[in-house]
């Protein structure tokens, strides 16, 4: 494992210098879908010697439908909560075959990773296995039909935590993934949204580099699982970070690091109001919501480093 | 090649013809996405200035970057209107698709 401190500081990458290639191509996923941005964009920067593998899920069930295979590099399905140590396994099994020039990549949506990946990933972690992970966060286990994970946010409807006159949707808030992810002293930890994709492809090259675990959980928008407008994808996901209600930062060094720290948040209520699964929101909900967002940043703001 | 091509398809009449793992190679596309589009995206080579947002936040790598504009993959695209929604310069048109 790298020490932390020798993280090379990688070229940046844009739209211009990157591969031209595609290497998630002819998927099934939903128009609009999220989830395949943030796995295009992380397969384009990890190159065609990527070895992929995905839990059941969305990005799984859209890739690899017989005879279509979209992915152009290796890829593999694993079981739901076995991707990391299933990829911890390609790992160390490409290190014994002397391959060389590779990455090994396990991309899983909220549930893979916050419910029932989770044991599997701190393993990985643990183990120190040389392997990125990339959560995309649709916010729900949209592949089985939309029902609420660890990281559903307060207010979300779901086919689980529906939304009635006793009930406001999902009543939990989200869980800390990246802190959590941080407490095991991970050379790297990013957050990221699809909605600031220049920022996001450059925390996976920067975590490309590194020998040993990375993490990036990247916010991914699901048009079909909240109700919003196909075209709206990218747009919801970078108000959702202008808004306050996810961050972006990183975890380098044993120390947090927020990328960005907006003087003024835009309106929470303009925001939801937009998307299906919040449209039943009542004021005592925005409060609620403001609350702990405002409560999240304090937190933030005195703790970590700022931009 | 940037993107892999649809190939033709025939249904495996012997054992030998069956891919070894659960999968054909990479890359294999026995069928395309162009079915699934109600709206077509249209650039307007005129107004695009090559930035190439719609290149990064295209959810299917259907634009396709050129020397001075962008162009789409429409075998592909399913006309989800993201690009056309992130274009800075109004460049992409949204239009009714003619069946
Ligand atoms: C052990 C096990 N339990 C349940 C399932 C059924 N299942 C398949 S995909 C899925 C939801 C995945 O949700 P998430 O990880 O959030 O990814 P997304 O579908 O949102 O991309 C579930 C519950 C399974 N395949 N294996
Ligand atoms: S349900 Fe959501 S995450 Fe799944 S393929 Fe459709 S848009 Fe993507």
């Amino acid at each position: 494992m790298n020490s932390p401190d020798t993280i090379l500081a990688p070229k940046r990458i844009t739209a211009k210098n990157m591969t031209e290639k595609e290497f998630f191509y002819g998927h099934k996923a939903c128009a609009g879908c999220g989830g395949s941005v943030a796995v295009r964009l992380a397969l384009k920067v990890t190159g065609e010697r990527t070895l992929a593998a995905f839990p059941a899920g969305c990005m799984a069930a859209v890739g690899f439908i017989y005879p279509q295979m979209a992915f152009q590099n290796n890829a593999i399905i694993t079981t739901f909560p076995g991707v990391a140590s299933m990829a911890s396994g390609i790992s160390v099994g490409a290190k014994a075959l002397g391959l060389k020039d590779y990455k090994t990549v396990a991309f899983a949506g909220d549930g893979g990773t916050a419910d029932i990946g989770l044991q599997a990933l701190s393993g990985m972690i643990d183990r120190g296995d040389d392997l990125m992970y990339i959560c995309y966060d649709n916010e729900a286990y949209m592949n089985t039909g939309i029902q609420k994970s660890g990281l559903t946010p307060y207010g979300t409807q779901t086919t689980t935590t529906p939304a009635g006159k006793n009930l406001p949707g999902t009543k939990t808030h989200k869980k800390n993934l990246f802190e959590i992810i941080a407490a095991h002293d991970i050379a790297y930890a990013a957050t990221a949204s699809i909605g600031y994709p220049q920022d996001y492809i450059n925390k996976v090259n920067k975590a490309k580099q590194i020998k040993g675990p990375s993490f990036i959980h990247v916010y991914a928008s699901c048009p079909t699982g909240w109700g919003t407008p196909t075209n709206t994808t990218i747009e919801i996901a970078k108000e959702v970070v202008d808004t306050g209600l996810f961050f972006l930062a990183e975890y380098e060094n044993g120390e947090f690091k927020l990328n960005k720290n907006p003087k003024e948040f835009k309106s929470i209520k303009n925001h939801l109001s937009k998307q299906g699964r919040f449209k039943h929101l009542t004021d005592n909900d925005y409060d609620i919501i403001t609350k702990q967002r405002d409560m999240k940043w304090e937190r933030m703001r005195k703790f970590w480093t700022l931009p | 090649m940037n993107r892999p091509v649809k190939q033709e398809y025939n249904r495996p009449t012997h054992i030998k013809d069956f891919p070894v793992g659960p999968q054909f190679d990479a890359g294999h596309l026995a069928d395309e996405n162009a079915g699934w589009r109600t709206f077509k995206p249209v650039v307007d080579a005129e107004k695009c200035i090559n930035c190439l947002i719609c290149y990064l936040v295209c959810p299917d790598g259907t634009i396709i970057k050129g020397e001075n504009h962008v162009s789409v993959a429409y075998d592909y695209c399913k006309g989800c209107g993201v690009c056309a929604n992130e274009c800075p310069k109004d460049a992409i048109s949204m239009v009714k698709e003619e069946r």
